[in-house]
Parts: C-alpha cells; structure tokens; sequence
C-alpha cells in the first residue's frame, strides 16, 4: 500500500553565505499521489525544500531521495528535476520561449526528445491544461493565470511523477488563483500526480491531503489540515492565520457556544450553526 | 507612451516568401546584397530593384514598408550624394560656380552611390518584413551551427536573442508602469533640455534594471529546472527543412545574379 515518492532523512541545508541553516533536520515522507500543501511564514524555507526536491539544490546533510532516486551525479539531477516538475511564482520569469508551444517544449527540447514526440506530447500538455487554443500566442498577451496554464503544461510535458507549485497563485487575480488551484487539483485526482503545493492562503491549504507547516527550518506541524488548522493557538504564533470559519468557530466555542472541532468552510459553519439550539 | 512597440517589422503572412525556409532567406539576402555591390550601372540597379518589389508585392505588404528603413540612413545618402558631386573629379563641367563645379561623372558617381545604398538597404528589409524574429534566430542558430567546432556559441547567441525578444514586451511594460509611478510623484519626463531629459531617467532606468536582474536570475532557475544544459544533446520541436520553394528562390536569385554580370559586361549604362 506504502508507495512513498519523497523520502526526506534529516535533510538540512545551508546557503553557502548564511549563518544560518534554512531547512533543518525535515524528515518525512510523501506518498504518490497524495495532495500535500506547505505553509509558513516568509522565510521559513519553503522555497529552499522545494529546490531541494527538484535538486536544484542539493542537501548539505541527510538524505533525500525523489521517485527513489538520490540525487547524486550530475545525470541524476536531471532525471530527478524531469521527475519533479517546478511551476514558480511569478509567471512572467519562468517562460522561456516567444510562443506558447514552443516555450511547452523547452523541457522536451532539453531532454533531446525526439522531434515528433515533443510535437505529441507539447499539443496533449496544452489540451490538458485548456491552452490549445493559445498555442501559437505570443505569451506576453496572455493573463497572469494563462501564463501559469503555460508553465504547467511545460512541466507536464515531460511527464512528471511530482509537480511543486512554490506560490504559483500568490501573484494571480481571484479568477486565475482558482483556475490554477483547480488544475494542479484535477492533475492530482485525475492523473495521480503527486502535488507539493507551497502556499500562504490558507483556504488552499485546507483543501490538502495533508499540511505541513514550516518555521525556522523545521517543520512545526504537520497532518490532516482539519487536525492542523485546530490548533489555532500555536498556529497564530508560528506567524500563519487559520481560516476565517475556523477562527470564528474558536471565538464561539470560546464564547460558549458548542461546536464540534474542524469547521474550516462557510457552509460547514452554517450548517453546525443551523443544527445548534 | 511605451505601449504598442513592436519588435522589428515583421507582417505575419502566407506568402510563397512568408514560406521560405528562415536559412534561405538570410542567405538570399547575402546573396542580394552582393549582387548590389557586383553591378556597374543602372541597368543593373533597375533590375534589382524590379526584382525586389516585384518579391515585396507578391507578399502583400505593402511597397511603402519597403521605404521605411530608409528614413535613418537618410542623411547618410544624401552626405554621401553631395560629397560626390562635389569632389568627384571629372572633365565634362555641368555647372560652376565659383570654386564649385559639378561635373557629369560627378554627378553619375554620386547617383550612383545614393542608389546603391538605398537598394542595400530596400533589400534587406525584405527580409525583416517577412521573416518572424524567432524564425531569423532559428535560422541564424543553423547556419553559424558548423561554427561550434571553432567553439563559436552559435546557440548560446541564438538563445540570448529569444530571450531578448521574450523579454522585451514585459520590460516595457515593466518600464511603463515604472514611468506612471514616478509621474504620480512628480516627475518629469518630457520637458527641459537633453541633460535634465536624461537625468529624469535615472530614477526610471535603476529601477528596471534592478527588475531585470531579478528576473534574469529567476528565469535562470526555472531553465535549470526544466533540465536545460546548453546546446549539447538538444533537439528542436520545429525543424528546419528545405522545400522545393527553397531551391526555386535560389534559382531565382542565382538568375538575377547572372543578368546584372550581363548587363556589366555589355557596359549597359
Ligand atoms: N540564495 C540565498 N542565499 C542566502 N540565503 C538565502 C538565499 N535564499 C534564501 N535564503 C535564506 O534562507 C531562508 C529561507 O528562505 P526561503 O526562500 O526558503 O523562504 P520561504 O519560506 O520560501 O519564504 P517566502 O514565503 O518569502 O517565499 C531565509 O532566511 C532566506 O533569507
Ligand atoms: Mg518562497
């Protein structure tokens, strides 16, 4: 049943001018196919694990390893950074290409793929994530949400177990936050693709398989975000907020009123609400 | 101010020269630009320039963008028509005044120039207008590809280009926003002589290239990420093939040749 994808060992790392560690001592483990969403504060070192696993950086002690592979010599690197797709947060940094599909290919290109196959698999990348209509747009006149359509189809080109989102909607409208959100969330039900997603919104976060939260390195929290997000008290003083129902439903409970624990939605709140009396 | 500049000229189209492989027209427009140089006359010049316009109205666009390059060179031609005319030294006097004469092969000589470097550049424009800049990258990358054995970066130098026309567009939006937030300051842009004009972009110019580093190092990131590792190993979705139009612009090309060695050597004009 135990299928892990990511298994970390007392990973750490240390920027090379830092005083320091960013990430320290994070072991755990992450299976295929699970929905896993990192929170904490800036600078917590989010970032810098994610890095990890797409082996843009290596560890500097423990041990890591990505779809069973330690990223160790320089062609393990590569297999792990194909394995482990990386969409950032600003859209416009992280395409490469003057149009659409030719910036879906770049991956493929990299990897020395084949001509007809990079065709193949660049016009599947750009059905799946609702683009194909746009492939042979410039991507400068596309909207910030389209533009991270862009990127994911390029990650998703070249076939990934595992796709990390570092705060991929943290610079999106309303409309293409939830456009991308919906898409790493239909990746993730449809096609099994384990998702490690970054982010500082918490109703995100709440929708998780499960959540880690970061702090100083470490990370502070972890489990079902229902079993997270309860404990509001030590989430406030890790720096993060919890979701607005679940802080409503504290002061109430604190107030008096009986809720069972776990309220994270609106509808949720309304309905204990409507059964109280 | 900044919104809606295009890069280069290009004119999207589906013309038998919009089809033509990138490599064929860059060689093509070598190819013409010598046959400029190797004519002797204006009978050569004429069937050049017939032969260009008559390439530019099978395309569509429209002759006038054919003229269009030619506004910052102006002066250069008419510099290099009245240094002709005057200091050509000939026999045949047409007009004197004074220490001033304009002599007939003067006047053949400094025509003579004008024209050779409006067709120079009337030419080469063909190619801008009808070639998209990714393709001349794709193209040029080709071509210089032998080169690499020299250890001459024919990719690097084709990816520096895309990138710079990947980035143009958002840097001058970037610069755009920039330019309004420092107006809602207070600045001022456009009144006052050339050094208070230039001083006024400093606070422009810090802020945008600061954002351009920024980028240069994110976008860095996410190419490694994407497993890029140079030139070595790459393939290419679009490949560049030669068709049958290919070898009939070359045959073209090579007939136009031909006519203007003709024409020199029957002393045409
Ligand atoms: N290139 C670097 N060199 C040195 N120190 C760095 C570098 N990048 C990040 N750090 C430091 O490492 C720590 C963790 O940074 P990281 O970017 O991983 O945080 P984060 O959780 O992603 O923050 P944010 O929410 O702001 O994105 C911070 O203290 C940061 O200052
Ligand atoms: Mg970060």
């Amino acid at each position: 049943m135990s299928n892990p994808i990511i298994e970390a060992h007392n990973v750490c790392f240390q920027y090379e001018d830092a005083a320091a560690p960013a990430v320290k001592d994070v072991s755990l483990t992450v299976e295929a196919g699970e929905f896993v969403a990192i929170l904490g504060r800036n600078g917590s070192g989010k970032s810098t694990f994610a890095k990890l696993l797409n082996a843009l950086l290596l560890p500097t002690g423990g041990t890591l390893r990505v779809n069973g592979l330690e990223a160790r010599t320089e062609d393990d690197c590569y297999e792990v950074r194909r394995s482990c797709g990386m969409v950032f947060q600003n859209p416009d940094n992280q395409i490469v290409a003057t149009i659409v599909e030719e910036d879906c290919a770049f991956g493929l290109e990299n990897l020395g793929t084949p001509p007809e196959e990079i065709r193949r698999r660049v016009d599947e990348a750009l059905l799946d994530v609702g683009m194909a209509e746009q492939a042979g747009a410039s991507p400068s006149m596309l909207s910030g949400g389209q533009k991270q359509r862009v990127a994911v189809a390029g990650v998703l080109a070249m076939r990934p177990r595992i796709i990390v989102f570092d705060e991929s909607t943290a610079m999106l409208d309303p409309v293409g936050r939830r456009d991308v959100f919906e898409l790493a969330r239909r990746l993730n039900r449809e096609e099994g693709i384990t998702i490690v997603w970054i982010t500082h919104f918490m109703e995100e976060a709440a929708l998780a398989d499960r959540l880690l939260v970061m702090d100083r390195g470490r990370v502070a929290l972890a489990g079902a975000p229902r079993e997270v997000f309860a404990q509001v008290d030590r989430i406030m003083k890790l720096g993060l907020d919890v979701p607005e129902m679940m802080k409503l439903a504290a002061r109430l409970r604190r107030a008096g009123v009986k809720l069972p624990e776990g309220i994270m939605t609106v509808d949720e709140m309304a309905v204990e609400l409507c059964r109280l009396k | 101010m900044l919104k809606g500049v295009t890069i280069g000229q290009f004119f999207p189209g589906d013309s038998l020269i919009h089809r033509l492989d990138p490599r064929t027209k860059l060689l093509a427009t070598i190819a013409l630009i010598a046959i400029v140089f190797v004519s002797q006359g204006f009978a050569g010049f004429l069937l050049i320039a017939a032969f260009v316009l008559a390439c530019c109205a099978s395309t569509g666009i429209h002759l006038k963008f054919l003229f269009r390059g030619l506004k910052p060179i102006l002066f250069i031609v008419l510099f290099t028509f009245a240094l002709n005319l005057f200091f050509q030294s000939g026999t045949t006097v047409l007009l004197q005044l004074g220490p001033v004469k304009i002599t007939a092969e003067g006047l053949r000589m400094a025509s003579f120039m004008a024209v050779r470097l409006i067709l120079l550049v009337v030419s080469s424009q063909l190619l801008t207008l009808t070639t998209s800049p990714i393709a001349l990258t794709d193209g040029l990358e080709s071509l210089f590809r032998p080169l690499e054995v020299v250890k001459f970066p024919a990719h690097e130098i084709a990816m520096m280009m895309s990138i710079a026309l990947r980035f143009i567009p958002t840097l001058m939006d970037e610069a755009d926003k920039i330019m309004k937030a420092q107006k809602a300051r207070g600045a001022d842009f456009e009144t006052g002589n050339l050094l208070q004009r230039a001083k006024a972009m400093v606070p422009l110019l810090v802020p945008l290239f600061v954002g351009a580093f920024r980028r240069a190092e994110e976008l860095a990131l996410a190419m490694d990420a994407r497993c890029y590792r140079g030139g070595a190993g790459r393939t290419r979705m679009h490949q560049l093939r030669f068709k049958g139009i290919d070898a009939l612009a070359a045959l073209a090309v090579l007939a136009l040749l031909a006519a203007v060695i003709a024409l020199n050597a029957f002393h045409v004009w």
